[in-house]
């Protein structure tokens, strides 16, 4: 957990002058291969790498939460819903006598959910505070119905109308990964941003001691709250990329499983696990492997045979399952800082050096 | 009148097996700071034991090795895992209890594949119980008295038997405990034993048709997963606050089941937790940590 601390000094210091070049260099072709890649990869692959980024997004908004500031929460995927669910009401068709919507721009949509998610982070905050564990399990229960209750029925499944963002028309892969890009770019910029700065050192400082954080003036209290709203908002965005996605609203088949249940919110947090708790590209790189394993198996054994028979046949989910459980385990093991940890150890030879 | 009271027994009945639940559970966190996340898969393998070995050594054998498989399952995940990573922060602990949470879900649903899922409850499954003008099932009589017989005789280990004794030191202080002479793996060891136990007896009930309607599935996994909010209303240091807390959620999802709808229920669940936790933070029972600056 402490080596998120280490990446804020080493800017400052800059380290060696042929490592900073490295670096600069290393990230000038990282984004060339990114804004290259959907010149050549098929549409299939696109849709992994856009559901790898929605991914990334959720976890970075938990690896701030989970590993700058250390709570614990179960509830991301309810933020997910949440922004979803702000989205598909904000933009939604208006006239239809079936659908709620406002009939906004699609980015307007987007902003207004983002902004709800945030909202109701920090409404939900003050018990997350109060028991740091568990901040919410509230996400447990079968959320599509209290919707129902309040009016805003989510229970028909409904096409998503008008997904155009700056009259880009969604759907198209290779259009929409360039969008999927810089929505990540963006979230990842503004997490970098706040981690170096003084909100990072304030949540790192209530994670490490709370009763030392009060003595140096950090309010513990307002601290925990805005980090979850900023978490939440996070776990928003990556619940409008979801629903851009898969293309339409639909309820969870139940409270555990679906797209917006806990056993999503384990997997964000597993994410952030395998990259290395606290850790921005570890949560990227987790988010490939956790959101990005499940959707790219099925493509790489599309060819062999597989025999379905009786269910117990080792399908992709349950080799995805397989490895990130495992990963989870091994990792906290042997490898507390995750992913980001291994590379920093594979590259360290070179950063030493003058 | 009539359906209330029937109602009323179905909750409790449904509370005592969440009671057992969350007792465990408590029993796991008090012994460890460890929030056992993998709780609910401890009761769904000790359940695929016993409905693997039933057709073959009859119910009761295999109702006994299932049990015995939760509680040795429990004390390997302990022995072999946790204590090897006694450095590491309660929270790392807790998501790596997610990892073998989710490792021992995926081996057990995909065993049990896409046949019809067993049920558990032989000799007390589909047999109502008629008790003057009202009928209940009988699996939630027989799970209350179950419960009341193993909650009385816990309480009882926990007040006056060595084990009890040297489990409250070690939740109590752990350095002291230690210099008392009080073997903490052997204490840690034994309330994850006890706690996966409690889990398997659990698991004999949660799958019946009385219970859920649904046999041992995934489902019943989500189902055991009820026992965190109980946990959290008792307060999640007190094994009476869990007890407790299995009973107020029992009893609020038959009510709400039948006086409201019927998923509403799992909601209302986690409505109780909320306005516990707002005005209690640490659950009903819970002990409370203050620190002066």
């Amino acid at each position: 957990m402490s080596d998120s601390n280490r990446t804020a000094g080493d800017v400052v210091r800059g380290g060696g002058r042929w490592w900073g070049i490295g670096r600069v260099a290393g990230a000038a072709l990282l984004i060339v291969v990114l804004l290259a890649l959907p010149l050549y990869l098929p549409g299939e692959w696109l849709k992994v790498g856009t559901w790898m980024m929605t991914g990334a997004v959720g976890a970075l908004g938990l690896t701030l939460l989970t590993g700058q500031a250390g709570q614990l929460s179960l509830a991301h995927a309810f933020f997910l819903l949440v922004g979803a669910v702000s989205y598909a009401v904000l933009s939604g068709p208006v006239g239809d006598p079936t659908y709620i919507g406002f009939g906004l721009p699609p980015i307007v949509g987007l902003l207004g959910a983002v902004l709800i998610s945030g909202l109701a982070g920090a409404a939900v905050a003050p018990v997350g505070r109060a028991l740091p564990v568990l901040a919410g399990s509230t996400s447990s229960g079968r959320l599509p119905q209290p919707f129902s209750i309040f009016g805003l029925s989510v229970d028909v499944s409904r096409q998503l109308s008008s997904l155009s963002v700056f009259g880009v028309p969604l759907g198209r892969d290779e259009r929409s990964w360039y969008l999927y890009l810089l929505l990540t770019a963006i979230a990842y910029l503004l997490a970098q941003g706040a981690v170096r700065g003084r909100p990072g050192r304030a949540w790192r400082a209530v994670r490490d001691n709370e009763t030392a954080a009060t003595v140096l003036g950090v309010s513990v209290v307002r601290v925990k709250a805005g980090v979850f709203a900023i978490s939440s908002a996070y776990a928003g965005l990556a619940g409008v990329m979801t629903a851009w996605w898969i293309g339409i609203m639909k309820p969870d088949e139940s409270e555990v499983a679906g797209t917006y249940g806990v056993t999503v919110s384990i997997a964000f947090l597993a994410m952030i696990v395998v990259g290395g708790l606290g850790s921005l590209p570890g949560a990227v790189l987790g988010a490939a492997v956790v959101f990005g394993l499940p959707v790219a198996l099925p493509l790489l054994t599309q060819n062999a045979s597989s025999d379905v028979g009786s269910g117990t046949a080792f399908s992709p989910i349950v080799i995805t399952n397989f490895t990130f459980g495992a990963m989870i385990v091994l990792i906290i093991l042997f490898e507390p800082s995750g992913l980001a940890g291994l590379c920093r150890r594979l590259l360290g030879p070179a950063r030493a050096r003058p | 009148m009539q359906t209330f009271l029937q109602v009323l027994i179905n909750g409790t009945g449904k509370g005592a097996i969440f009671a057992l639940l969350a007792l465990g559970f408590v029993i796991i966190f008090k012994a460890t700071e460890v929030v056992n996340f993998a709780h609910g898969s401890l009761a769904l393998a000790g359940g695929y034991v016993v409905a693997v070995l039933k057709p073959m050594v009859g119910w009761w054998s295999a109702a006994v090795a299932g049990i015995a498989a939760a509680a040795l399952l429990a004390l390997v995940i302990e022995r072999i895992l946790l204590a090897r990573a006694r450095n590491a922060s309660d929270k790392s602990l807790a998501i790596l209890t997610i990892g073998i949470d989710v490792l021992l879900l995926t081996e057990v649903v995909r065993r049990l594949g896409t046949e019809a899922s067993p049920f558990l409850g032989d000799p007390y499954d589909v047999k109502p119980l008629t008790l003057g003008a009202v009928t209940v099932g009988r699996s939630e009589v027989v799970a209350l008295a179950v419960s009341v017989v193993l909650i009385t005789a816990f309480f009882a280990a926990f007040r006056f038997s060595p084990w009890g004794v040297a489990m409250r030191a070690q939740s109590e202080n752990r350095e002291a405990a230690a210099l008392m002479g009080i073997r903490s793996s052997r204490v840690t060891a034994s309330a994850w034993a006890v706690g996966g136990a409690l889990a398997g007896i659990a698991v004999l009930f949660l799958a019946t048709q009385d219970f859920s309607g649904g046999g041992l599935s995934q489902g019943t996994h989500g189902i055991a997963l009820a026992a965190f909010p109980a946990a959290i209303i008792g307060g999640l240091t007190s094994p009476a606050g869990a007890v407790l807390g299995g009973f107020v959620v029992g009893l609020t999802e038959a009510m709400t089941a039948q006086y409201v709808d019927l998923d509403f229920a799992k909601v209302a669940v986690y409505l109780v937790m909320l306005l516990v936790l707002v005005v209690r933070p640490s659950g009903l029972f819970g002990r409370v940590v203050q620190a002066r600056v």
